[in-house]
């Protein structure tokens, strides 16, 4: 097998899963904290990625040219605007049913997945939306056999820096501050951290606007990337994205990164030197593999039911 | 009428005589493709060529004495979508006549119904040859078939792009894998393999693992079966990744959306696809061309064809007086009809006499020129 090639699957893979990882983290923290599946996650990012567009073309608007300092307005107002849809979404459609039924927080994710995709389409149109390409040029790397080398664009490079970047600080923030600890606590048992002075109902908050937040990250680079999106994107990047969040462990922060990568990981490599006809049926597959073997995934803690 | 006369039946002829009075004032003709979903672009240009020819032909007096209503049935390109909203058509619009649908695989499914309640069905777009295949006498289409679509195609990379390494990508869907067999069948015949023959998933952004293969396996063209949303990624990351194989693709991304999904002109630049002669130069079409494009809408890809279609259902209804189906469908067979993209007859199956597929080229303006051959 080719050194340059396999080289560069694993470049492919690396980004697309650090994309999914970051998206990921949505589905794992709010399932960690008040155990629902978060199906509206996939269409909040794609809400970013509409984001994206309106705040680049302001940030032209406003006379912005240098391209960190767009990025950096981009980057900071979609953030802004995003977390706001995340935290609006768990005020209005997941707070009123806390305590109900299990299955009722899951049915109003769907229809607000579907509100979302149509206040979308209604306001942005159907068209795919298109944005210009930012950053030009790529990186090449002279790797494995004679002439042949490895590329890797100066966006994708972007992909990993900010993800890892972006899980990093999520990490110091979880596991350093009192925010963190906060967030543990509730984790951990939501009445007993609700008697001892927490805010719960803030906590469940946050935690939905870091996923929002950690969603529009994603969508900024995953549009500055393919240039190119519509209203349906948030469907099949959500399911991947909560493939990954259960391979890796449903409710852990390093499982879901790990998951995506995973998940990124191998399509890129299936895709590449098998057949791209069955890369989703192999992913599939390979989750349901981990989940017979560990049913909580990779880095999942075991359920324990308080007694 | 004799005896005692009941209140339900006094009513129930009420409603049959304000239902029939209604009938009389207007025929109407069903316009059914993806309004909404991904591929909603296209339901815009079937809507606004029918739109567009059910204005002027009401302008200039209707067709038979009645004027045309047209019903809007949105299958966001789903067959599933296709049955219910063929069903709604027929049933509840009560339609005479459909235009439609888009995607192949919606027009399948949807045409049984249309088949069964006899109603006369013209696909504008579907190129499937199973569309016609299947030997629906009321069904026709005024666009070409995907086995002339693939052929020509496959003759263009085989003799002019002197292509030797060909991989062929579809999107597994009807129109896009028929394509790309169509194709490949064509190059069989011309004595050539293709290196690679897989399917994408569609809704997917990221095929740069499926580039880099092509790279591995250094291919000199690719050929894709699908539409513009997986196209204009996959042209992106084939020029970022530096592949030279140009992309040679079907009438599936004849739309500007093509350069916005692939991210701009320079991406779009140097693709080639095959589509009929372009509509909107065709010398008959220029009046409605200049009406469409003061009223804001460029008649790119199917509107024409689309205009062309509702011109056809008006000549067979004014020729046959009525709306029968069956009757319409044999006067069609059997005649040419003038429309804004020239005179258009039938084979038996209900397949255009002669298919105009030529080559086109994006440029990098963002706009695409045929080929001179």
């Amino acid at each position: 097998m080719d050194a340059t090639i396999l080289a560069q699957q694993a470049i492919n893979g690396l980004i697309l899963g650090a994309t999914y990882g970051l998206i990921a983290i949505g589905y794992t923290m709010v399932y960690g904290i008040i155990g629902m599946i978060n199906f509206a996650h996939g269409e909040i990012y794609m809400v970013s990625a509409y984001l994206t567009a309106i705040f680049l073309a302001l940030a032209q608007f406003a006379g912005i040219t240098s391209i960190p300092a767009t990025l950096v307005f981009v980057l900071f107002f979609t953030l802004l605007v995003t977390a706001l849809h995340g935290w609006f979404a768990e005020r209005i459609a997941y707070r009123p049913l806390r305590g109900s039924n299990r299955l009722a927080p899951l049915i109003t994710a769907i229809g607000l997945s579907l509100v979302l995709q149509n206040y979308v389409r209604l306001s942005q149109g159907a068209r795919s939306q298109g944005i210009p390409s930012l950053m030009q040029g790529s990186f090449i790397l002279p790797i494995g056999s004679a002439g042949g080398s490895v590329q890797i664009t100066h966006v994708q490079l972007l992909i990993i820096v900010v993800a890892f970047l972006g899980m990093a600080v999520l990490t110091f923030i979880m596991h350093r501050t009192s925010l963190g600890r906060a967030c543990r606590a509730t984790e951990q048992d939501l009445t007993m951290a609700a008697l001892l002075g927490i805010d719960t109902d803030r906590i469940i908050s946050i935690v939905f606007v870091i996923g929002a937040a950690m969603a529009a990250v994603a969508g900024v680079l995953v549009s500055l990337n393919y240039g190119s999106f519509d209203f349906h994107i948030g469907f099949i990047t959500g399911i991947k994205a909560f493939t990954a969040a259960v391979l890796g462990g449903i409710g852990s922060l390093p499982g879901a990164m790990l998951g995506g990568l995973i998940l990124g990981l191998s399509e890129s490599f299936f895709s590449g030197f098998v057949n791209t006809d069955y890369k989703d049926v192999f992913a599939f597959a390979l989750l349901v593999l981990v989940l017979i073997f560990r049913p909580s995934g990779l880095l999942g803690q075991p359920m324990v039911t308080k007694v | 009428m004799k005896g005692k006369v009941y209140g339900g039946w006094v009513l129930f002829l009420m409603v049959l005589m304000v239902s029939s009075a209604y009938a009389e004032e207007t025929i109407a003709i069903g316009v059914a493709g993806p309004f909404t979903g991904a591929y909603a672009a296209f339901g815009a240009q079937l809507w606004r060529g029918a739109e567009q020819a059910a204005n002027d032909i009401n302008a200039a007096g209707g067709i038979v004495g009645k004027k045309i209503q047209l019903f809007k049935g949105d299958d966001a390109c789903e067959p599933k979508q296709a049955l219910a909203v063929a069903n709604q058509l027929v049933d509840r619009h009560g339609v005479q006549a459909v235009i439609g649908h888009f995607c192949s695989s919606s027009t399948i499914p949807a045409s049984e119904v249309y088949a069964e309640a006899g109603i006369l069905h013209i696909t504008p777009a579907s190129t499937n040859p199973m569309v016609t295949e299947r030997g629906i006498a009321t069904l026709f289409r005024t666009c070409g078939r995907d086995d002339q679509q693939g052929s020509a195609a496959a003759d263009f990379i085989v003799q002019k792009l002197k292509a030797q390494a060909i991989a062929v990508i579809h999107d597994k869907d009807t129109y896009g894998q028929g394509l790309a067999d169509a194709m490949r069948a064509q190059l069989q015949r011309l004595g050539k393999k293709e290196i690679l023959y897989e399917g994408l998933t569609r809704g997917e952004k990221d095929f740069n693992a499926l580039v880099t293969k092509f790279k591995s396996l250094h291919a000199d063209a690719v050929y894709f079966g699908g539409l513009h949303n997986e196209a204009g990624p996959l042209v992106r990351q084939m020029k970022e990744q530096g592949l030279k194989a140009p992309l040679v693709s079907g009438d599936g991304i004849v739309s500007e959306e093509f350069v916005i999904a692939a991210g701009g002109p320079a991406y779009a630049d140097g693709v080639h696809m095959t589509f009929g002669r372009d509509p909107r130069k065709i010398k008959e079409g220029q009046e409605v061309v200049d009406r469409l494009r003061k009223a804001g809408f460029e008649p790119e890809g199917y509107t024409l064809y689309s205009y062309a279609t509702l011109q056809i259902i008006a000549a067979a209804i004014e020729a046959t007086r009525g709306t029968d189906g069956v009757a319409m469908a044999k006067w069609l067979h059997a005649h040419e009809v003038p429309t804004v993209m020239g005179p258009k007859g039938w084979d038996v199956k209900g397949d255009l006499k002669t298919s105009d597929y030529v080559m086109y080229r994006w440029n990098d303006k963002g706009t695409y020129d045929e080929v001179v051959p």
